[in-house]
């Protein structure tokens, strides 16, 4: 025995040899892979960078989502790596973008622990996003499987219970956002919410970045509201809402101004995505205890959502945040003034809505996925839509919605109360109109003029908005589409 | 004032051919109709009366509208509202609601404050009819 101990003990397996050797090898792409139940499938677009193979590309996504580091380790020996692994699976050509590759993983459930969505996070868009074999990087699409779904709440109150506390069943919800976004008093603020409400809105909104300015501090707004709401309730002899942010800088600071609009009576409180995936978690168990409706404002998202090539598609947020605990989330309108294609936004409604997703490419849904009980979360159609829409609104989103008509509301020229009573006649004559089996969409037009001859509101509405369209090309677009889809 | 309960009420008054046709759609969805009845509209009395239980096996609407008939007869002041449930997996829940009777007069809502401590006040709102006379004279 003349080599040194270090030289005797050292590992003869190639695979775990010292050094650099392909993902693809070290087992983090079994293209025989057989999926469990309880496996999380994750869904990426990877433009792998010139030379790199697809395979490998996939194969290092997996691996720096799961357990590799660069180079081989022999501490791996030490666990049951092979479970550990996440494995790439199936890498398929994209459609019409040759650099392009949907490269399917499978993560092992004990990788991630039980009802935590910032570690899950953690590792799926952890250090991978920012790994240099890959070009660019996109989380298209998740399975949770039903397992790891039953170790979150989900929606604290959820769709069906919402509806029954508001008591309005059979049509989409209406609200408006409060505007100017910024600058007004508690009192001026709180004139708009008991207008809105009073002229036949169900919610009225504060703003994302509405938190506790010098122009208005959080508990001014708060009891201006609460006066509106009850007033509004008073006259109209419906349940009333208005959407108290309770954004701030930290969770206790929110606790704090959550645990005020529960004390005053409010049914709803508001947070923004920016306030990150614990505190989002945090704030649905406390509305799940307070039976409070806990509404989410993406704030941020298009940062990452909006590109097709790079970052997370807004589909997994709607999952996340559906596991998250979240009642509403704002996810499109297809007509209005934000990105959104149509067979995209209908792809996030159904994944906030259904009980259970079946595979449907032209929509994005890359998954069949039971999303094991957990409760549906309301989609928020909000930016730049207007009563003349109302028809194609109804037609794209369906009765489980929150038809958001800020400016819609506000900038009628007769007022708030007109221009919320021009939407909630809108609306209603539509749902009518459908009900009775009219083909409401093709004489959706003519509906709302013909109801308008006994809503003067309304008629000035029609008259102000007829011609604003938002008529650009979605950058997130369908990578199966039967049929070219676009704005309209 | 009006109450604006309901997926209809900033409508004229739906007729009985509009009523009927909502009934259409909701049987043609395999939704339950219920037809009940109050004369205590309060935005949070959530069990009004039944009239009878809803029509889990009717097929026809001119059943339903009978049977709405013979509730106005019965109350012929107080309101009356159809609802639709949706017995499936993950609704279980009403899926339509609208009135289709309503008094002549709706006198409303009184709006009481309580004064609280700082700037808080209780809200309670309550019926001016509800308060002043007995349920069967109300309307």
């Amino acid at each position: 025995m003349s080599q040194s101990v270090s030289e005797r003990t050292r590992i003869k397996s190639e695979r775990y040899e010292s050094g650099v050797i392909p993902y693809a090898k070290m087992g983090y792409w079994d293209a025989s892979y057989a999926v469990k139940a309880t496996d999380i499938l994750a869904l990426f677009r990877i433009t792998p960078q010139p030379g790199v193979d697809p395979v490998e590309a996939a194969a290092a996504v997996a691996g720096e989502s799961s357990t590799a580091t660069w180079t081989v380790v022999w501490t791996d020996l030490l666990t049951a790596c092979d479970v550990y692994r996440a494995k790439a699976y199936r890498v398929d050509p994209v459609p019409s973008a040759p650099d392009q590759f949907f490269a399917y993983v499978a993560y092992e459930g004990d990788l991630f622990e039980e009802g935590s969505l910032a570690n899950m996070t953690a590792s799926i868009i952890g250090n991978v996003f920012g790994f240099k074999a890959v070009k660019a990087l996109r989380l298209e699409d998740m399975r949770i499987p039903h397992s790891y779904l039953k170790t979150f709440q989900g929606p604290a109150t959820g769709v069906i219970v919402e509806r029954e506390r508001l008591d309005k069943f059979g049509r989409p919800v209406l609200g408006a956002t409060v505007k100017p976004k910024l600058g007004l008093s508690g009192k001026n603020y709180g004139r708009v919410v008991f207008e809105g409400l009073k002229g036949g809105l169900d919610f009225l909104k504060d703003d994302e970045n509405i938190n506790s300015q010098p122009f208005m501090r959080w508990r001014e707004r708060f009891l201006y509201c609460i006066e509106g709401i009850n007033r509004a309730a008073a006259a109209t002899g419906e349940v009333k809402g208005s959407y108290l942010n309770v954004t701030a800088a930290t969770i206790e600071e929110m606790y704090e101004r959550a645990e005020f609009a529960k004390e005053l009576g409010s049914i709803i409180v508001m947070i923004d995505l920016v306030i990150g995936y614990t505190a989002i978690q945090t704030m649905a168990i406390w509305a799940r205890k307070h039976d409070m409706i806990l509404h989410l404002h993406r704030a941020g998202n298009s940062t990452y959502a909006r590109q097709k090539n790079h970052g997370i598609n807004f589909r997994v947020i709607c999952k996340w945040m559906r596991m998250s605990g979240v009642d509403h989330i704002h996810a499109g309108t297809v007509v209005g003034k934000l990105e959104g294609d149509p067979l995209m936004i209908q792809g996030f409604y159904d994944t906030l809505l259904k009980t259970k997703l079946n595979i449907d490419l032209p929509k994005g849904i890359f998954f069949d996925m039971d999303w094991a009980s957990l409760r549906k979360c309301l989609p928020v159609a909000s930016g730049g839509i207007h009563c003349g829409q109302m028809h194609q609104l109804l037609n794209y989103l369906g009765d489980d919605v929150v038809l958001q008509f800020g400016g819609g509301t506000i900038g009628h020229p007769d007022g708030i109360q007109a221009g919320a009573t021009a939407n909630r006649v809108a609306l209603e004559a539509i749902v009518l109109a459908r009900n009775e089996g009219r083909d409401y969409v093709e004489e959706g037009p003519q509906i709302l003029r013909d109801t308008a001859k006994m809503c003067g509101p309304l008629q000035t509405a029609l008259d102000l908005w007829k011609d604003i369209s938002f008529n650009y090309a979605s950058t997130d677009t369908a990578d199966f589409a039967d049929t070219p889809t676009a704005n309209v | 004032m009006r109450i604006t309960q309901g997926a209809f009420s900033f409508l004229p008054d739906l007729t009985d051919e509009q009523i009927q046709k909502q009934i259409e759609f909701s049987i043609s969805k395999g939704w339950a109709i219920s037809i009940e009845w109050t004369d205590d509209p309060h935005p949070r009395n959530a069990y009004w009366d039944m009239w009878g239980l809803p029509l889990f096996d009717c097929k026809d609407a001119g059943a339903v509208m009978y049977e709405l008939n013979e509730c106005r007869k019965l109350n012929p002041e107080g309101y009356i509202k159809i609802q639709a449930f949706d017995a499936s997996i993950g609704t279980e829940s009403c899926v339509l609601a609208f009135m289709v009777s309503r008094p002549a007069s709706e006198p409303g809502f009184y709006l009481a404050r309580t004064e609280g401590p700082g700037r808080l006040q209780r809200y309670a709102i309550s019926s001016y009819t509800v308060e002043a006379k007995p349920s069967g004279c109300r309307y």
